[in-house]
């Protein structure tokens, strides 16, 4: 405490800092020369590295960290139950979620809960992934999809009809029933492949 | 205990460290006062020590003695010579914490990202500090059907229960309504209900509450939001005039609940379900959002607010108008219409009791109650309560919940003068004293008091001529002190502002030319109207007779007084400015309707019963709204007067500057009891009173909340049920000469001559359709 306070200011004499003199580069030489354009020759017998984007693209890495996409359960409800971990652990404050409750007449995913709302913001996102580590049910996912500029900001606020992944086979459109005899916890074990004729209550 | 009393203070080592603590500290309280946490899920300050969940084993030594296991540090109570080796210096204590997290969650459910208690979860948290990382446990989880409704507001996961027993026991030892309990034994034990009777407490939201875990949650916020998502702002309840504590959560400018906060003086921990779910009837109904003028045509339409306000000035100027302001104006807003009625229209016709009332009362509150102070402490210490016209569980629950307590600790003797035993007075083991309807006078004068009861009065006492004259003269003839409990949250505050016709600010009287003095000089006016106003009735007659032409009316159901016709003739007939927060019986006959915020969208303050000021801020910041005060400032000024009150702190500052009255106190004139009306075969004495959970206006809009009404019954007694040939449950056709309520029969414990039903609950509201109150004859007939 006492050497805190006997630190002031004043005792710091900026005009007393000693400058020291740095040892400057002398010439590299010939040689020296010769080595740094070598480089530069050797290059112009390589295949050239660039890409006519955007008629020509590129396939990215395979875990680059692109769009987020909501998945499906094989039966085509949604993973997602709105807890909003992603939400919690994103640090740009990106996503915006509101849970709802699953009834017998609307059911969107297994279980109890579903995500009623689901907001991400790209002009926020930083892309680091943490939401995708967060998400219990493995409905957040990343694609490798980067083209994500737009005109307005409304536009860059993705929904969720805009994040869901589309149908596949043996998926159907929800709201609908679970897969009969199957509770939640089957779905998560990977019990539901398909869905069920009786599942397709729009029929 | 009392401040005064010399209390034994016993020093006990907990970690090393020295507390004293006076006798009979629990362990884990007086580790509290060192700022040690000892984990705990059972332990609350106000329920009775049960040592449930064991999570707060510590060790002990006494005089040298150790305990031979870990002992749970919320039951015991610290002793001399006592040394408390907590999680943080003893291994064994540690070790004993840990392993019984590992059995609270061997069956506990991983299903925190769908539970609501997620993110604020005590067991979530313990897990954390006092738990492992890895569970040990490869077995199958045990597991209930989930969740299941214990009553519509209240859902129960059993399977994420660590059988605390808080709600069991809240719902025991505070409300006094055992309807759940802890059924079964072992891993199968959980809360149940009482099948016969579901679990239909006005004080369930406090058992969600304090449950640690996710096993109690509320319908109405499921899956709602988590608490990052939430501001939080300390508020007060609007409700009743009890004057909860409490804290509004809201996301993105709606609010998605409400909980009761920590008050001791008040509320102490609780609150009532009303005050907890009933907040959607701000976004429920369609708000009004701009001014509204009525055109030439006769037709409402949107006007600017220049051009409404210039419209409201000119009606209010050129006609005599008066002033009706709602008993749920915050104490500020009453300041204003008070201070409007005095300044800018130069009358004394402002009212705040948009409800029944009398002139009887209106003496009484001069006398009595202004500027008077009986507490929630005073209630604590007196040696009996006395309610006259008051059901406290149904009309200020908190008053209730205080009552039980001195009950419950010290058999409080609580004597009600009513017509029907209530389920209240019922759990309070209260003396009643049954008398009909209307002449409650003569039991209030037998009663023998002394300096230290209390008497309670509601404000339906007024509805009984000659009542409150009694309890006058029971109070001075005993030195027993008098608390005047209205219903509604803002007409304390109202009336300590002024906003009826026989007082000015501050209590002083009209009557008084000092006071008008005092007054009219901090108002900056040359003088005050000096004639007594006039109540809501009179100044609705006035309106029907022509003597008066416009109003200024804020905030009132003209459909909650006893002449309701006359009311909405008078709307009609006169020039109406009304204010409002959405659309109205009176903004339909209005021909100026100027929107305002509501509680949630501004600040102010409110007086509980006590004369405590609960003042609250704005939950929600971004509304465009405008208080009360506000717009009558900006009326005021259309009009050429200024009352220079533009912000709630302006007219803090001014209620402040007025300072209380020291002058004479109001006297008041006797009233005679009247006679009582005969009855004679199919005919009944109607006494009756609003319920907790009716279709009282601010209940709008929640559903769940309506799910745990009382039924709606009409109560006879059995000697009359008999020879009416009526059981439980046969319908009785309840008629006057105004109209008629069909209801079941309920044989209850109710004076011979009366028949008692909810005033405002579904299929049953009898200004509207009876046409009459309290003490009026009707015909029943079995239908």
């Amino acid at each position: 405490m006492a050497e805190i306070e006997s630190f002031k200011n004043s005792d710091k004499d900026l005009q007393k800092v000693e400058f020291t003199q740095v040892d400057q580069p002398g010439s590299v030489g010939f040689f020296g020369h010769a080595k740094g354009f070598w480089v530069t020759f050797s290059t112009i017998f390589k295949k050239p590295e660039t890409v006519e984007y955007p008629e020509v693209k590129a396939p990215t890495q395979e875990r680059f960290h692109g769009r987020h996409q909501l998945n499906r359960h094989p039966d085509g409800l949604e993973k997602c139950i709105g807890c909003e971990l992603c939400a919690w652990a994103c640090p740009a404050d990106a996503i915006y979620v509101e849970g709802a409750n699953n009834t017998e007449e609307n059911r969107m995913s297994p279980g109890e809960r579903y995500g009623k709302v689901y907001q991400i913001n790209y002009l926020r996102c930083v892309f680091c992934g943490l939401c995708i580590e967060a998400c219990p049910t493995r409905a957040l996912t990343m694609t490798n999809e980067y083209e994500l500029a737009d005109d307005s900001r409304e536009k860059l606020i993705f929904e969720k009809e805009d994040l869901l992944g589309p149908l596949r086979a043996g998926m159907l459109m929800p709201p609908h029933p679970m897969y009969p005899d199957m509770t939640d916890t089957n779905y998560y074990k990977g019990d539901v492949t398909q869905a069920h004729p009786s599942q397709d209550v729009n029929k | 205990m009392t401040t005064s009393a010399i209390v034994d203070m016993i020093t006990v080592v907990i970690d090393g460290f020295e507390v004293s603590v006076p006798k009979g500290t629990l362990v884990i309280r007086a580790a509290e006062q060192l700022g040690i946490q000892i984990p705990r899920f059972c332990d609350h300050p106000l329920l009775d020590p049960v040592g449930a969940c064991r999570q707060c084993l510590v060790d002990i030594e006494i005089n040298g003695r150790a305990f031979p296991k870990p002992q749970a540090s919320c039951t015991i109570p610290v002793e001399p010579g006592m040394i408390v080796k907590t999680q943080l210096t003893s291994a064994v204590a540690d070790k004993a914490q840990k392993g019984v997290m590992e059995l609270l969650l061997i069956n506990h459910p991983l299903d925190c990202p769908v539970c609501d208690k997620g993110g604020e979860c005590p067991l979530q948290n313990q897990a954390m500090s006092t738990g492992r990382t890895e569970t040990r446990f490869e077995g199958v989880k045990r597991t209930f059907e989930k969740p299941i409704n214990i009553s519509s507001q209240v859902l129960l996961d059993r399977e994420r229960c660590v059988l605390c027993a808080r709600c069991t026991r809240f719902s025991d030892q505070i409300a006094s309504d055992p309807f759940i309990t802890l059924n079964e034994r072992g891993a199968l034990q959980q809360v149940g209900i009482y099948e016969k009777q579901p679990f239909k407490s006005y004080f369930s939201g406090n058992a969600v509450q304090i449950c640690p875990v996710g096993a109690l949650t509320g319908a109405s916020y499921r899956f709602r939001a988590r608490p990052f998502d939430l501001v939080s702002t300390p508020s007060a309840c609007e409700h009743c005039a009890s004057g909860c504590d409490m804290r509004t959560d809201v996301r993105r400018g709606k609010t998605l609940r409400r909980l009761a906060g920590d008050d001791a003086s008040v509320n102490e921990e609780w609150n009532c379900d009303k005050g907890r779910w009933a907040f959607k009837y701000v976004t429920a109904v369609d708000r009004l959002t701009h001014p509204l003028v009525r055109n030439g045509a006769g037709v409402l339409v949107q006007a600017s607010w220049p051009e409404a306000l210039a419209a409201a000035a000119k009606g209010l100027k050129e006609n005599t108008s008066a002033v009706l302001v709602g008993g749920r104006a915050t104490y500020e807003d009453a300041y204003g219409y008070s201070k409007f009625a005095r300044v800018g229209l130069g009358t004394n016709d402002v009212d705040f009791r948009s409800r029944l009332s009398s002139d009887e009362e209106c003496e009484f509150l001069a006398a009595y109650v202004v500027r008077t102070s009986t507490t929630y402490r005073d209630i604590d210490r007196a040696d009996q309560v006395l309610l006259v016209g008051f059901e406290p569980e149904e009309e200020s629950p908190i008053v209730f919940l205080r009552l039980n307590k001195q009950f419950r600790k010290r058999a409080l003797k609580v004597t009600a003068i009513a017509s029907k035993l209530s389920i209240g007075v019922e759990k309070l083991k209260g003396d009643f004293v049954k008398v009909a309807p209307g002449q409650e006078a003569a039991a209030v004068a037998k009663q023998t008091l002394n300096a230290k009861s209390i008497i309670l009065v509601g404000e339906r006492a007024c509805e009984s001529a000659g009542l409150l004259t009694a309890v006058a003269a029971l109070a001075d003839s005993t030195g027993a002190k008098i608390a005047w409990i209205p219903r509604r949250a803002g007409e304390r505050g109202a009336l300590e502002a002024g906003a009826i016709g026989n007082l000015l600010p501050g209590g002083r009287p009209v009557a008084d030319a000092a006071a008008r003095v005092d007054i009219a000089a901090v108002w900056g006016v040359p003088s005050l109207p000096t004639t007594i106003g006039r109540s809501s009735d009179e100044i609705f007659a006035a309106v029907n007779a022509g003597t008066v032409g416009a109003l200024l009316v804020g905030g009132v159901d003209p459909l909650d007084g006893l002449h309701s016709d006359d009311a909405l003739r008078a709307l009609d007939k006169a020039f109406v400015v009304a204010l409002e927060i959405a659309p109205s019986e009176v903004t339909m006959r209005a021909d100026v309707v100027l929107p305002v915020a509501a509680i949630t969208e501004k600040s102010g303050s409110f007086l509980n019963w006590e004369g405590r000021a609960r003042s609250f801020d704005a939950a929600v910041h971004d509304s465009l709204n405008r208080s009360d005060l506000r717009i009558l400032s900006m009326i005021a000024q259309e009009m050429g007067t200024s009352l220079n009150l533009g912000t709630v702190t302006a007219a803090a500052k001014e209620i402040t500057s007025l300072g209380a009255w020291d002058g004479e106190r109001a006297t008041m004139t006797s009233v005679s009891p009247a006679q009582a009306p005969s009855v004679s075969g199919d005919q009944f004495i109607l006494t009756s009173w609003r319920r907790l959970l009716d279709l009282g206006t601010l209940q709008q809009g929640e559903e769940n909340l309506a799910g745990t009404a009382r039924q709606t019954v009409a109560v006879i007694s059995p000697g009359r049920a008999k020879s009416m040939g009526v059981v439980d449950g046969e319908l009785l056709k309840i008629s006057t000469s105004h109209g008629s309520v069909t209801l079941a029969a309920l044989v209850e414990d109710i004076h011979d001559d009366a028949i008692w039903a909810p005033r405002n609950s579904r299929g049953s509201q009898l200004l509207v359709n009876l046409g009459i109150g309290h003490g009026d004859v009707v015909t029943v007939v079995k239908i």
